[in-house]
């Protein structure tokens, strides 16, 4: 489908482009101008050159805060998308049932976020809550005040009670846009349940996987709030991801330069994985159209 | 029949395990937020002395706690305040803007596309101080106002995507045959072409205040003392008295409602919303 050429569209976007560059230009200026000078207090500023990029680049800090962000983004899409994948595969298809799994899954995606932290929280509590009562019970100690390994499941955990419904939902809409006819094929052909999912369902669900794999990276990489609430980042700064870092960095600490080039690297690996989201899904955006 | 075809289709098969899966599944989300009501109907004291899957003595005091107290429920006026005017924002502006991209192609339109896009994703974080700054410079600094445009960043952006996905599935034949008939542009755009996408706008806006209400960061930054939000309001339940846990849950209670309300009315679109109009 041709879209008609009108630059006069422009004024239709301009009321959009202004409210979101207010919102996105201004405060992206003042990082880059902070990225680049130094104070001695007093708002005094003076050139920094490339200082604050180097001493972020060479800190140990920001290395191993992106390891672990890069360790945490890979845990939870090994463990989410497989599991939303089967949620999705068992979901009822129609009727009833199917609206109330519908409505009880999506539950969790619209708790607000410290809401979330704060459920684990008294849910994991060795003291008042029923999972860590439980698990103390049975002679496991949680603590993830102390305990790093702790820590990491539960923030682990969390996250996939928190976000697992989201892949389950975008996989459950893509298997339901495919035809009955494929599976009265298979029928006939006396295809095993394996490769009905392999060779029918897998394929169909290519597109909204995609999407599905990508805001769940996006997402769990600039996640804050949740691990926030729950483990403040600790214990010692073993569950301290980049946002958590970054803030401690920023409005803790105020050591704007450098927290302003961390800023900036941040969002230049957000740009990276965007432009390739996007590149993917406008391919797939035309591959529809044909 | 004479030719058996398998009695059953591999997908029925599997019927009892997917029951069975769907409600461990529906088990591991619900404890968690099991508790958290429970926990809200517990007195203090009975929280720290027994660990209980049901509360002995019921008691609403943490709810009335909340409602009798300004500071508590203006946390819940005030966070609504902000999100409504977001979500007004955000719709209003994205759906002039998600037309163009659906109908016309124009100098740079995809970039700015794009644009939007990377805005959604932009981690809250790298924006919290320049925020404060910016509205502390222009006296915006603790409004409502200041918050709801701050949001703007990623509902906006958020509101267009959804707009755009769901208008591209509204034939042009539609536009073409209304400006045949006399429509102007603002005419067929109210009368026609907006109750035709009714159902995306409320989605769209749906997701505008979901993602608003549930954000912490930013709405932390920009407030202080005038406009007290409900996130801010739930980390100081812990004071000299001690924690008092009680009170926490209830108040993390009354945050889940307003989402749980509209849910069953969007249930159909929530993918939809969540994959930014593209499934």
């Amino acid at each position: 489908m041709e879209k008609t050429v009108n630059q006069k569209a422009w004024f239709l976007v301009l009321p959009v482009f202004l409210l979101v560059a207010f919102s996105a230009v201004i405060p992206l200026m003042t990082v880059v101008n902070y990225s680049v000078q130094d104070t001695f207090g007093d708002n005094a500023f003076f050139w920094a050159g490339l200082e604050w990029f180097e001493e972020m680049l060479s800190s140990d800090r920001l290395w191993s805060a992106l390891g672990r962000q890069v360790i945490f983004s890979a845990t939870i899409l090994v463990i989410e998308v497989p599991l939303g994948i089967i949620i999705a595969l068992n979901m009822p298809k129609k009727g009833g049932w199917s609206s109330f799994c519908l409505v009880m899954i999506a539950l969790p995606l619209l708790i607000p976020w410290n809401v979330v932290g704060t459920i684990w929280q008294l849910f994991s509590r060795m003291d008042i809550g029923l999972l860590g009562s439980a698990l103390l019970a049975m002679g496991v100690e949680v603590n993830p005040g102390k305990d790093p390994v702790a820590a990491w499941v539960l923030v682990v955990v969390m996250d996939v009670w928190h976000w697992t419904s989201l892949v389950a939902l975008l996989c459950y809409a893509g298997l339901q846009s495919i035809p009955q006819a494929y599976y009265q094929a298979a029928r006939i052909d006396q295809a095993s349940r394996w490769s009905v999912f392999r060779y029918i369902e897998l394929p169909k669900m290519g597109g909204v996987l995609l999407i599905a794999i990508l805001l769940r990276f996006m997402d769990s990489f600039m996640i804050y709030t949740e691990p926030f609430v729950l483990t403040g980042g600790g214990p010692g700064s073993a569950t301290t991801f980049l946002s958590i870092d970054l803030v401690k960095m920023a409005v803790g600490q105020f050591d704007l330069g450098p927290a302003a080039a961390f800023s900036i690297m941040y969002f230049l690996v957000i740009l990276l994985v965007c432009w390739v989201f996007y590149t993917v899904m406008t391919t797939l955006d035309k591959q529809e159209e044909r | 029949m004479a030719t058996p075809l398998p009695p059953r289709a591999p997908r029925d098969l599997g019927k009892p395990v997917s029951i069975v899966i769907m409600t461990l599944f529906l088990i591991f989300l619900f404890v968690p937020i099991y508790w958290l009501v429970i926990m809200s109907l517990k007195s203090n004291t009975e929280i720290l002395t027994s660990v209980a899957l049901w509360p002995k003595d019921l008691t609403f005091k943490n709810f009335a706690t909340i409602f009798g107290d300004s500071t508590w429920y203006m946390g819940y006026v005030n966070s609504l305040i902000y999100v409504v005017m977001n979500t007004v924002i955000s719709v209003t502006v994205a759906l002039p803007a998600a037309y163009a991209f659906s109908r016309y192609s124009f100098v740079g339109d995809k970039h700015l596309f794009f644009w939007l896009l990377t805005n959604r994703m932009a981690p809250p974080a790298v924006f919290a101080l320049p925020f404060f700054q910016l509205y502390s410079s222009i006296g915006l600094f603790d409004t409502h106002i200041a918050v709801a445009l701050a949001h703007c960043l990623f509902n906006i952006p958020l509101a267009v995507w959804i707009l755009e996905g769901f208008m591209r599935g509204v034939p042009r034949e539609i536009d073409e045959t209304a400006y045949i008939d006399g429509y102007s542009f603002g005419g067929f755009f109210l009368k026609i072409f907006l109750p035709l996408i009714a159902s995306g706008i409320g989605v769209a806006a749906f997701f505008c205040f979901m993602f608003s209400w549930v954000d912490l960061l930013l709405s932390r930054t920009l407030t202080s003392v005038n406009v007290k939000t409900i996130g801010v309001a739930m980390t100081r339940t812990s004071s000299a008295t001690g924690f008092d846990y009680g009170l926490l849950a209830a108040a993390g209670v009354l945050t889940i409602i307003p989402g749980a309300l509209v849910i069953y009315f969007v249930r159909n679109y929530i993918a939809k919303g969540f994959a930014l109009g593209r499934v």
